[in-house]
Parts: C-alpha cells; structure tokens; sequence
C-alpha cells in the first residue's frame, strides 16, 4: 500500500478524506432525493428519448423513403452518427483497460463514468445500423444462424459482418468489465441501505462479502479483462474504418484509415468524458476525486490524439496529391473546397486548431475552456464523420449521377434523439449506481490522496523511508 | 452450502496495515485464519494467508482458446464444406479475411467464460446473499474471522486475546 511515490507527483484525491469519507462523498448522491436540476435535465433527456421513439416509429412505418439518401449517397447521418457513437465509445474501455495496463492512477476518478458511457455510447451507435436495414424485423439476419434457406450463412469475408462481430463483442465485453468492478461498490451500497433500497441492492451486488480470495480473483479478472479489452478496443474502430478502406471508393480506400479512426474515436470518446465530467463532479460534489489533475490529464489526451488525427489529414492530402492518381486527387480536392467545404472547414477548426490551445496549461486546467473545447471537438467530430461518408459520395466516378444531400427532420429527429438515449441512460446511471469507483479511490488513497502526497502531505511512512534508504544503498 | 452453521469470532481494524501486522503475527502464532474481509484489495495479504495464485487467467486462456478454433473452424468449414462461395475472386479458404472475427470471438470467449467462472466460483449470482460479519466492512473496517465451532473456552479466549493486542478496535462473535 504504501509504495514510495514520486515527490512530484500531484495528489489526486484532495480534502484529507478517510476511507469512510469517501464511502460518504461517492454513495451520498445515490441516497439524497434528486435535485431540481437532475429532474430538469431528466425531462430534457426522455424528451429527446421520445423524439427518438417517434423517428424510429416513423422511419419504419413510412421506410427508409422517409430519408434524403439516394441512389449515389447511400450513406448519410445514419452512418454518420453511427461512426461518431462508436467513437465517443472508445474512451471508456481506453481509460479503464489501456491506463490500468500503465498504471496511470488517475484512471480511478474517472474509468467508472467512462466505462458507462462507453457502454450507453454502443447502444446509441448500434441503432443505426439496425434502423438503417430498413426491415427492422428481419435485423437477425446479420448473424450467422442455421436457417431453412440451405442453410446459406452470411458472408464472413465482409468487414460489414465484421463490424457485427466486433460492435457485439465490444458491448458485451465492455458491460461485463463495467459490471463486474461495479459489483463491490454496489455492495457497499446495499451495507449502507435500508428497507426496498437493500433488496434492490443485495440483488444487484450478486452476493458480494469482500474476502481475501474473492479481491485475489476479482483483481486478477480485472487485469486479464483489461488485457483482452486493450486490443479489442483498438480493433473495434479498425474494423469499423474497414468499412470504408476496404471499398473501392477513392478517398475512402486507404491504409490510413485504422490508425487515424482509432486517434479520433480516443479524441472523441475523452471529449464527451470531459463534457460528462465537468458537469458531474460539480453536480455531485465530487471535486475532491475528479480534480483538475485529472481534467488536465484527460486534455493532454485531447490535445496528444487531436493532433495525430490532424498529421493524419494532412497526410491524406498528401497521398492523395503525390499518388498521382486522379481520382483520388479529386476525391481529396472536392473534399476541401467541394460542396460540403464548410464540412471541412468546421472539421479542421474543431479538431485541428482549437486543441491546439491545450498547449498553454492554464487552458488545460480551466474548466470553461475545458467543456467549451468539449464541445468543439464533438461536433468535429460529427463534421469528420460526415465529410468522410457524405461528401466522397456525393462526388463519384459518373459527373451524371453527381447528387447533394440534406437531412429531413427525421434524420435530424434520430440524431437528437439518441442523444435523449444516450443522457437518460447516463442520468439514471448518475442516480443508482457510485459514479467514481469506491473501492479503487480507497486502495490509491495512502499513495494519491492530498494528505499523505504533495505540498499538504502530513502523514510519513516507515516503509517510504526504507525504501529511500535502501535505494541510497545500492547507489554507494 | 455447508448446512452446519459457522460460529465465528471476529476482529474488526481501521486500517490495512494494522490489518497486515496482526496477519502476519497469525502466522507467527499458528493461527488459523477463517477469511480476511475488507473494502478493496489489500496487497501482500494473500501470501501470508497462503493463498495461491489465481487460476482464473488459465481458465481465460483455454475459453480463449475455444473461441478461437470455434470461429476459425467453424468459417473454414461454411465456405469449403458446406456452402462454399466465391466472394471477390478470392479463394473459398481465404483465411486472412477470417482473422477479424476470429480475434472478436476468441476476445469474447475468454471474456464471458472467466465472468461466470468467476462468479461461480465466488459463489455469487444476481439475488444470491452470502453471508455477511459486519455492514462496515465494505465501508472503511478490515476485519480477520476465525471459525469457532467445536473450539473450547480456553482456545476462543485466546483468540479474543490475539485480535484485541494485534490492535482490533472491535472483537465480536456470530453465527453465520
């Protein structure tokens, strides 16, 4: 417990909490009746969740008619957003999978919101794929069943089914790991209830007593969960930018691709974590364990991954000048300064330019520029999805089967809509379950909390000095 | 489940490393520990109660492992065997267009079989309620137990000696 800690280190847990405080400060928004604001933002968001039920309704009884797309741009929002959710998906798995592999102990104030994000994420991207078929009901057909037509399977050389494969697994993977670290913080939450809230809770916590063996087994599940997760979370936006790369359609058939898909599903996924988690920590009074040590961790992120993604778009510009292959030369121009330039633009700006502000540490340790860039960088985003699909489709091989596309107001109705899913799904999340992972806060507190490092430390350990002795030792 | 009740005598402490010192002068003593609870994992514990690495990743490598040949077999023998279809120009076994789904599968696989193994070896489920010594320990106390039964005065006296002088702030006994 008490490993020796750089002095440089910053502490990460403030305000000299004990391990019962911290009990305290994490469980108490799930035991308080809920706040003005929560009820307000709650309405919003199943106001949306009701826009969105009414666009699927609608989308299935008029049809995909109901759609701008047509027969040259095939893929629209749809695809769009289903890109972009994916995306936001990815910070999750990263922060608690990739961060716990480095043991970056900043991960523990933040993975528990990340990770449920990442999982409410995946189910608003899986909407579109679904809804975007057309015959919703015949949505099983994607997987690979016995079926009385022979029985013919489905095509596993396609990076579509692929993306099934991958898209499903990262869910269930995601949900298992999520849970299974959630289960000793619910339990501590039952120990504090009373009444209906233990039941509920009890049943929830699967049974859980905190035994040796049971923390040897759970810390080991953790480990090989973040090992297998590590590279599936890679792999996920690999497999979805092989969606595109795989084709034969200039501007999209690039080896680029995974790299650069992967850079920008981490930029977005750590935006809308900064969006979720300036407005939580203050809304649940968790300043103490989501600091601005981590706020400004997660901007170096935005700021390290916003660049790749901006090296790889100038280097797509390149390549496609210095293959010499026109159509590709064309694809890469028309993006630029086609008819979808203000898509580019907006892109560029967002996602290129105003990280870059990162640079500067105050503007990293800010909260208002931090969810201002938030925002930036999620409707970048957005723009990078579509410029990829929409506007290398609206530009192909025939000048006569050139097209334009706008959305109509069911479209735009699905997208506002999943983001209704995607808050009432987080607002209930917020409310029931310990938003910062408990028992992780508790095991970094003698190494990262405010009392033991930094300028406030109060507290020494005999083990620290030893281990400085005995380092000293080996040096003469 | 054992049908036999336990009666335990238990010591709750403040912090895991009075929890660890009083551990570690168990094993001194010839102590035997019942169980060690306590609210997140307390590292250099499972040595001195002796116990043994986990398996569980084992176990994740042959789930691994099966969701491995699964995947891969089961395509190879779709598009050689039983459906055999010529996609792009490609040969029926073109077996690096398997590999994406082969790593999802072998990744799911491994996955979801160490969860419930290690559910089920924890003895944990939705709804099921183990039995528990004290709310406080998955809040801030460390608690060592002892099992009791068939244990005489003199020897539960003793261990009421051993948890209040190794520093246990409460010493209590229950039937579980």
């Amino acid at each position: 417990m008490s490993a020796p800690v750089s002095p440089i280190r910053e502490p990460l847990i403030e305000g000299g909490k004990t391990y019962h405080q911290i009990t305290e400060d994490i469980c108490a928004p799930t035991e308080r009746v809920p706040s003005m604001t929560w009820i307000i933002a709650f309405m919003v968001a199943v106001s949306g969740l009701t826009l969105y039920v009414f666009c699927v309704a609608w989308t299935i009884w008029v049809g995909i008619g109901s759609w701008n797309l047509n027969r040259t741009i095939g893929w629209g929002w749809d695809i769009t957003n289903f890109v972009w959710w994916v995306g936001i998906g990815h910070a999750g798995t990263l922060i608690s999978a990739i961060l716990l592999l480095f043991r970056q102990r900043w991960r523990t104030g933040v993975n528990r919101a990340a990770e449920a994000m990442t999982i409410f994420a995946v189910i608003c991207a899986g909407q579109f794929p679904l809804i975007h078929m057309g015959r919703l009901w015949l949505g099983f057909f994607i997987f690979p069943y016995p079926n009385t037509r022979g029985p013919l399977w489905v095509n596993f050389n396609s990076p579509l089914l692929w993306d099934v494969f991958a898209i499903s697994t990262y869910f269930i993977v995601s949900l298992l790991f999520w849970y299974t670290g959630l289960v000793p913080d619910l339990a501590t939450v039952r120990d504090r209830a009373t009444g209906l809230r233990r039941k509920i809770y009890n049943y929830v916590s699967f049974g859980w007593t905190g035994s040796a063996k049971h923390w040897q087994r759970w810390e080991s599940l953790s480990l090989v969960l973040a090992g297998l997760s590590t590279p599936l979370v890679l792999s996920v936006h690999t497999i979805v930018s092989f969606d595109f790369a795989t084709s034969v359609i200039p501007g999209w058939h690039t080896t680029i691709f995974p790299p650069y898909f992967v850079a920008g599903a981490i930029f977005s996924g750590f935006a809308m974590v900064q969006t979720l988690m300036v407005i939580t920590r203050k809304v649940h009074g968790l300043q103490e364990y989501v600091t601005l040590q981590h706020i400004e961790s997660m901007n170096k992120v935005i700021l390290l991954t916003g660049t790749i993604v901006g090296v790889a778009y100038l280097t797509e510009l390149f390549i496609a000048w210095y293959s010499g292959y026109v159509y590709e030369q064309f694809a890469f121009a028309n993006r630029v300064l086609g008819p979808y330039w203000w898509a580019y633009l907006g892109m560029m700006t967002c996602n290129v330019l105003s990280p870059q502000l990162f640079w500067f540490k105050s503007m990293r340790r800010s909260l208002f520029w931090t969810f201002v860039m938030s925002i930036f960088v999620n409707i970048g985003m957005w723009f990078e999805r579509f410029v990829i699909i929409a506007t290398t489709l609206a530009r192909d091989y025939l000048p006569s089967s050139w097209s334009y596309y706008t959305p109509t107001w069911v479209e735009i109705g699905l997208f506002v809509g999943t983001l209704g899913l995607f808050f009432t799904l987080f607002l209930i999340f917020a409310r029931v379950a310990p938003v910062v992972a408990i028992a992780e806060i508790k095991s970094i507190l003698k190494v990262a909390g405010d009392q033991y490092i930094g300028p406030n430390a109060k507290h020494h350990h005999e083990h620290e000095h030893e281990t400085i002795t005995k380092s000293t030792d080996t040096h003469h | 489940m054992e049908n036999q009740n336990k009666e335990v005598l238990y010591g709750l402490y403040d912090d895991e490393e009075i929890l660890l010192k009083a551990v570690r002068q168990a094993k001194d003593d010839h102590l035997n520990i019942m169980d060690v609870y306590s609210p997140f994992p307390v590292h250099g514990l499972d040595p001195l109660l002796g116990l043994s690495e986990s398996r569980l990743h084992q176990a994740g490598f042959v789930y691994g492992a099966i969701g491995t040949l699964t995947a891969f077999l089961f395509m190879s023998w779709v598009f050689t065997r039983d459906w055999p279809i010529i996609f792009g120009g490609k040969p029926y076994w073109s077996v690096p267009a398997f590999i994406p789904i082969t790593f999802e599968v072998t990744v799911l696989f491994a996955a979801v079989g160490m969860v419930v193994t290690f559910y089920t070896i924890c003895g944990m489920a939705p709804g099921v309620t183990n039995p528990t010594l004290d709310d406080r320990i998955t809040d801030d106390k460390f608690c060592i137990a002892f099992q009791t039964n068939g244990a005489s005065e003199a020897e539960v006296d003793r261990l009421r000696i051993f948890l209040s002088s190794t520093g246990a702030s409460e010493v209590n006994s229950k039937t579980i």
